[in-house]
């Protein structure tokens, strides 16, 4: 079930008709759907295929392909935790594991209030001071499980 | 009364770990304790142990305090850090400090010293100097002071730089362009992130001198989406640059055109691969094209494409301002001037090192980087990102130079270096390599899409110690395919870190003793 209204529609066409004639139109086009929506809808599929000219095929090949976009909502509050090599060593695993423990739900997962969406990133380019994480839009670096959970439990309910 | 310069860095990792809620806390102080200050957010020194760093200027010169909490800013204030005074975090001049004094910073020279976004400090430091000279020089005479320059593309190929400026500016066409690959994903490695967030200006020149040598009027830098902080500070510079005619219509009061806009990435590896990003930027799946035709003839919209990455394009205004036999000057052998290396991983001096070419790998990880973080041994050091090699400590005296790497197998990549201790598994290590090019493989090429996943499987069985031999003989097998079969460095060189911890940490995919 999605929660595609008609705002969300009309949005969706401002933003396209706003961004058609940029040369490479697509990613912008997406971006700015995601910023404001949160997620692509399936229904914007086809209003981009439209105005790009291109089939829908096309537009669901570029949404698919590219890790950032989503194609559902996410919860609340997006937690993205750096998987990649120099967060690894340095305690970048243990942080991994406790966040999915204490979150209670897996990578790519939601929690069941629907709070926080667990993401894995790769490289924040924060590796001076690493394990990082971006909670939302703030970043935050040399991350331990005790930061963790007291980032986590200040986000918990707020807007 | 004198007002007193306070510096808090403004670079996302002196953000991550609380600069932002730092320098509330001086003006906040300064504030109730009456005393005027001009707080100004620099740019990051790059010594990210320390961060946030805070600075105060003083007859003597910049004084740095490190790393300040919240909670330090009172005490601060109290041993009366505006004089300099001794504080627990004084770190004395921060020019002096041996992690900073020993450096050979060209692209960095201004990084951590100016504000980022101040027009005014750039071209008080030599800013917009190596453009003026370029636009009273031939096209063909700047791309010439870049080819003699030596310069090679810093993003990881080190292909020359020149090179690809000349083949652009011979290529006749009514459009071209300039892209600037600031795709940096690679583990380990933040120097373009540290030249967008705190030297903008600098890439703007870089690729405005670059459209001035090759006739492109239409510039595009390619940042990935999870640089946020990097993206809103190249807008404003970018922004600050047209209302100061340094961008638009006859820039410089000259004849000449270029414009420039940001492009948000949407987080795909490979999309640093030069064709996967001139895919994406056109608005596609981000999949790699064959080569050839080059990116010089046929590249964006089909069009000649100068694409280089950010340190190369930063390194270029001082060229031109300096000239190429400055920049020739340094460095070793085929690798010359200097290359901003990246310490990261489990450091104890994590950081920014921008050196000439020469140095070797147990200088930057013993004097510079001061060992690991735990104070357990060094194990290994993942150099070039992921697709880097593993190296051993009997491989430290390394000089950093792509040739004397390539000769071991190694690269020097995009200069990252990723260092692990002792509690590293190193086959765990090989299984992720597979893991990641598994997860980022574009898909286009049989050995990346089928050989990463066929490698995971073959990694899990050798750790299960089931077939291990049989496996281990596949296993490099598969990474043969890879090495020869694949169509971009993602696929051809995941290998390299699977070979080399293979080789060199054997032990770790041997039998476990408590199996």
């Amino acid at each position: 079930m999605t929660n595609f209204s008609a705002t969300d529609h009309g949005e969706i066409e401002t933003i396209i008709t706003h961004r058609k004639t940029m040369p490479g139109a697509m990613l912008p086009i997406l971006h700015a759907i995601q910023e404001k929506i949160g997620y692509i809808p399936a229904e914007a599929v086809p209003l981009i295929a439209e105005q790009l000219n291109v089939s829908r095929a096309e537009v669901h090949g570029v949404v698919s392909y590219y890790h950032f976009f989503r194609q559902q909502p996410s919860g609340k509050h997006i937690v993205q935790i750096c998987r990649a090599e120099a967060c690894q060593a340095n305690g970048g695993s243990a942080l991994a594991e406790h966040a999915s423990s204490a979150l209670g739900c897996d990578f790519h997962a939601t929690t069941a209030d629907g709070q926080f969406t667990l993401e894995p990133v790769y490289c924040l380019g924060q590796c001076g001071c690493a394990p990082a994480m971006m909670l939302g839009d703030e970043l935050h670096a040399r991350m331990t499980p005790e930061k963790f959970d007291q980032l986590i439990s200040a986000k918990r309910n707020t807007p | 009364m004198t007002v007193i310069k306070v510096y808090v860095p403004c670079d996302s990792s002196a953000i991550a770990v609380g600069a932002n809620q730092v320098a509330q806390a001086i003006s906040d102080q300064a504030q109730q304790r009456g005393i005027p200050i001009q707080l100004i957010r620099n740019g990051s020194r790059g010594m990210f142990w320390l961060e946030p760093l805070v600075e105060v200027a003083t007859p003597q010169g910049r004084i740095a305090y490190g790393p300040v909490e919240v909670a330090d800013v009172a005490s601060l204030f109290e041993a009366g850090f505006l004089q300099g005074n001794a504080h627990a975090l004084h770190q004395g001049l921060t020019e002096q400090i041996s992690f900073l004094k020993n450096q050979e910073r060209l692209t960095f020279m201004r990084v951590g010293i100016t504000d980022p976004l101040s027009i005014q400090d750039y071209l008080a430091h030599e800013g917009y100097a190596g453009l003026q000279r370029a636009l009273g020089m031939s096209a063909a005479q700047v791309v010439q002071e870049v080819l003699d320059s030596g310069l090679r593309g810093r993003g990881g190929a080190a292909f020359p730089t020149g090179i690809k400026w000349k083949t652009v500016l011979n290529t006749p066409a009514e459009t071209k362009y300039i892209v600037c690959n600031a795709d940096e994903g690679d583990s380990g490695t933040f120097s373009d992130r540290m030249v967008m967030e705190n030297d903008p200006f600098m890439l703007i020149e870089g690729m405005t001198i670059a459209g001035v040598a090759v006739g492109a009027t239409q510039g595009y830098i390619y940042v990935r989406s999870e640089y946020p902080h990097a993206i809103a500070a190249l807008n404003r510079a970018i922004e600050i640059a047209y209302e100061n005619g340094y961008l638009g219509n006859q820039i410089c009061g000259s004849q000449l055109c270029f414009n420039l806009e940001v492009r948000k990435g949407a987080g795909s590896y490979v999309c640093g691969e030069e064709t996967a990003l001139l895919e994406s930027l056109e608005g596609k799946r981000g999949i790699v094209r064959v080569k050839p035709p080059l990116p010089a003839i046929h590249g964006l919209f089909n069009q000649p494409t100068v694409i280089n990455n950010v340190i190369s394009l930063a390194a270029v205004p001082l060229i031109l301002a300096r000239g190429a036999a400055f920049y020739q000057n340094a460095g070793m052998g085929r690798s010359r001037g200097t290359l901003p290396i990246q310490l990261a991983g489990n450091i104890k001096h994590g950081g920014l090192v921008e050196k000439a070419f020469g140095v070797t790998l147990r200088e930057l990880l013993v004097e510079y980087g001061g060992g690991t973080a735990s104070g357990r041994p060094i194990r290994a050091v993942q150099v070039g990102g992921p697709l880097g090699a593993y190296m051993p400590e009997s491989q430290f005296d390394t000089p950093l130079d792509y040739e004397a790497f390539a000769a071991i197998g190694a690269t020097v990549g995009h200069g990252g270096i990723v260092v692990f201790d002792d509690t590293v598994d190193m086959a765990k290590q090989a299984r992720y390599a597979m893991e990641f090019c598994a997860i980022e493989s574009c898909g286009k090429c049989t050995p990346c899409r089928i050989g990463s996943t066929r490698g995971v499987e073959a990694i899990d069985k050798i750790i299960a110690n089931q077939d291990r031999s049989q496996q281990v003989h596949l296993l490099r097998d598969l990474c043969d395919v890879m090495v020869n079969g694949s169509l971009c460095a993602m696929g051809s060189m995941t290998p390299n870190p699977v070979l080399s911890a293979l080789n060199h940490f054997s032990d770790d995919f041997a039998v476990k003793e408590s199996k």
